[in-house]
């Protein structure tokens, strides 16, 4: 294998079954584990990626979630064509949140999604589109 | 501490314990899952109300040493099913958040 090559992990995200969110984030962070990565940078990867697995299933019926993993990068990117973001100011603050009812009541649509993949990663690129859908890039790098 | 000597000084409930070994380092308390996720630290006692399946994959991601339903919850069998994949400790009290909580705290000193 080339050196420079990163690895590639590709995850379905079922839209259609909210209570299965999380399979692509705990798979990841059990292969990033296995390849001895740090547990605070572990940590980081799989709840930005769990907070964004769940926004596609709640609100874009699910998407594509890729990984690339490289020893100095690992990129997460969340594809998905739901009906996009109409402003993505207001939805990176904490507590803005557009999620229905039936969500809120399961423990998400506090609002805290965004901030938190923006917390925990170290460049975060959201490309969205109204009516076309949300591409999501998430940078971290090991300390 | 660890979750077996929290169990015996606490009076909680073993509903599943995987790794009744584990260390217990800290403490949180909330139910919005994004929150804790946020918050909540390897090794911590969580404490929550909530009880769907989803609590299981913020456990296993937040790495914490133990779940606590408190109020007498009593998490969805899906949380079991899915805690014993994760290998993840769930306990059950009647105790309230606040007391539970403080109890942990004490214990902690």
């Amino acid at each position: 294998m080339n050196e420079n090559e990163p690895l590639h992990f590709h995850y379905d995200v079922d839209g259609n079954n909210f209570t299965s969110a999380g399979e692509a984030s705990v798979q990841v962070k059990r292969m990033l584990r296995q390849m001895g990565f740090h547990p605070d940078l572990i940590r980081r990867i799989s709840v930005a990626m769990y907070e964004g697995e769940i926004n596609m299933v709640i609100h874009a019926k699910g998407g594509d979630a890729d990984v690339y993993v490289t020893p100095e990068c690992i990129t997460v990117i969340l594809k998905d064509v739901g009906p996009g973001i109409k402003d993505v100011n207001l939805a990176m603050q904490e507590g803005y949140s557009t999620a229905p009812d039936n969500i809120r009541s399961l423990g998400f649509g506090a609002g805290m999604g965004l901030p938190n993949m923006k917390r925990y990663s170290d460049e975060l690129k959201i490309d969205s589109v109204v009516g076309v859908g949300t591409t999501i890039e998430m940078k971290f790098l090991p300390a | 501490m660890t979750v077996n000597e929290l169990i015996e000084q606490t009076g909680c409930k073993p509903l599943l314990l995987s790794e009744g070994d584990r260390e217990v380092t800290g403490g949180y308390a909330g139910d919005l899952l994004s929150w804790v996720m946020g918050r909540a630290q390897s090794g911590d006692c969580w404490v929550t109300i909530m009880s769907n399946v989803n609590v299981a994959a913020v456990g296993q991601l937040t790495d914490c040493a133990c779940i606590v339903f408190s109020e007498g919850v009593q998490p969805d069998e899906a949380v079991v099913n899915a805690a014993k994949l994760h290998g993840l400790n769930l306990l059950l009290t009647e105790k309230s958040t606040f007391e539970m909580c403080a109890e942990v705290g004490a214990l902690l000193k």
